[in-house]
């Protein structure tokens, strides 16, 4: 591993200070993503900001009825806190079905958004990789690329954003606050991951410096009545090969309002958005699920061993709004 | 860089200068003698380096030391009191869990960490009702709160039986 300094700073400001005057440092929570890069010689900071004990550790009220999760808080914590199983179940089972007990009690909400790529080819330092070394080209678009995009991939990448805990906060319209060397901003979670286009080095729009503080969720409503799905080859500890997450309002047998995000299929989590708007105002039922996840799967792209996700993620959407449909 | 750290383990403390680059894992094995914390695959994804970090069990191979300045650290050597086995290490002798026995600390420690979880009523991937407010431990639910710790041996067989004896304790 590249040697490094190791700072712990004595409060938020302190840390984003350090940070932004050193364009090679990296902030360090849980560490379980990061370190296992650094040993890998794929993150390689000369300075380690430790801001694990600098942000809050606790699930907040908020006054409009949502919550507030501090950017320390572990998954395991999170997962098990009363207010989200039964506010915002999709949340829960979605950390739930992530990383392993021990991993759950040390990696962070912030860390978790902010996790790389499982991509094999970004973590095997002897292959060319756009997002690890910008302009050496991509091995898995014409390598083994069962694992990765099926939406949203360009000519220079088609990893797949890893987090389960990021699709359920992008069903749920969840907000970033973060902080920075010019102040504080609220990114809605739709919009803290991007696509990979031409620049795929950069997983989220945050800049140098910037650290997320909190995770604020909406008040439950009908994310009460939500789920997440995950399809892996293993029956746990594994990543999505399809995950979905959804949240579903119907009366009188129509649909009032319904969120759809998706996992394992894009560089990002991905919200189904014309799905949702495909079921607006129309009859809750299996052929109207269907139809709307063709809909938003029209515009997939599968790679040459990839192409099972597309009937997977359709079959999986229409189950998960199905089950929620039944009150199952 | 050098940082001086201490840690709690196994109820002494200890006073030492560590590379910054060091892992708890390394700094257990290396440092202190402390073997029991067994370096399988030191990227996660075993648990064979599996000890409890201030209460929670936790990969020791993914920790840096210099971050956790001040904790305290519970190897499969310290479950042991006043020279009597902790009940999961006997349950693990007497329902023969393990072959090679490598993954074995790592076992022991995941399920003493696990058991305290499903006490305090956290759910897991298997729950049926995320609202529920006392787990009950079956094998559906010891196997899927256990799977970050493998056994190549597969003695999983019988790590699953040893564990339920002592959650039914």
């Amino acid at each position: 591993m590249r040697p490094y300094s190791y700072v712990r700073a004595d409060d938020v400001e302190g840390a984003i200070a350090t940070l932004s005057g050193a364009p090679d440092a990296a902030f360090l929570a849980g560490g379980t993503n990061l370190v296992d890069l650094m040993k890998l010689g794929v993150e390689t900071p000369e300075v380690l900001v430790d801001v694990r004990r600098l942000t809050s550790e606790r699930v907040e009220d908020l006054e409009d009825g949502g919550l507030r999760i501090g950017a320390a808080v572990p998954n395991s914590v999170l997962a098990a806190d009363r207010k989200v199983r039964t506010g915002y179940p999709v949340l829960s089972q979605a950390l739930l079905a992530g990383a392993s007990g021990q991993l759950r009690n040390v990696a962070t909400t912030g860390g978790n958004l902010l996790q790389r790529t499982r991509c094999v080819y970004f973590y095997d330092t002897t292959t060319p990789c756009n997002k690890r070394e910008p302009g050496s080209g991509c091995s898995a678009i014409e390598g083994h690329n069962k694992n990765h995009a099926i939406l949203g991939g360009s000519e220079h990448c088609v990893a797949t954003h890893p987090s389960d805990m990021a699709v359920a906060m992008a069903a749920l319209d969840a907000f970033v606050n973060v902080r920075g060397p010019e102040g504080g901003r609220r990114i809605p979670i739709e919009d803290l991951h991007r696509l990979p286009g031409d620049e795929p080095r950069h997983d989220t729009v945050l800049e140098h410096g910037e650290l997320i503080t909190s995770v604020d969720l909406p008040p439950p409503g009908f994310l009460s009545n939500s789920k997440y799905r995950k399809v892996r080859e293993r029956a746990s500890y594994a990543f999505a090969l399809v995950s979905v997450a959804a949240a579903l309002d119907v009366q009188d047998g129509v649909v009032r309002d319904v969120r759809i995000a998706l996992g394992g299929v894009a560089h990002k989590p991905w919200r189904a958005t014309k799905a949702e708007e495909a079921l607006r105002g129309e009859p809750a039922g299996e052929e109207n699920f269907r139809a709307a996840a063709d809909i938003e799967l029209e515009s997939a792209e599968p790679l040459q061993d990839n192409a099972f996700k597309v009937p997977l993620a359709r079959n999986v959407i229409t189950r998960t709004l199905l089950e929620l449909s039944e009150g199952r | 860089m050098d940082a001086e750290v201490t840690l709690k383990v196994d109820g002494t403390d200890h006073t030492f200068v560590v590379d910054t680059r060091t892992t708890l894992l390394d700094a257990l094995r290396e440092r202190l003698g402390k073997t029991s914390p067994k370096k399988g695959c030191d990227h996660g994804q075993c648990g064979a380096c599996t000890v409890l970090l201030d209460g929670r069990r936790a990969n020791s191979c993914l920790t840096l030391a210099v971050a956790y300045d001040g904790s305290e650290i519970v190897t499969a050597e310290g479950l042991a009191e006043n020279g009597e086995l902790h009940p999961m290490q006997r349950a693990f002798i007497e329902h023969d869990g393990y072959q090679c026995g490598y993954c074995t600390p790592g076992q022991i420690v995941s399920a003493v960490g696990m058991l305290q979880e499903a006490e305090a009523g956290w759910p897991s991937h298997v729950t049926e009702d995320l609202n529920v407010e006392e787990i009950t431990l079956d094998d559906d639910e010891i196997r899927e709160r256990m799977s970050g710790n493998l056994c190549r041996c597969a003695a999983y067989a019988n790590i699953v039986p040893a564990i339920r004896e002592v959650s039914g304790r």
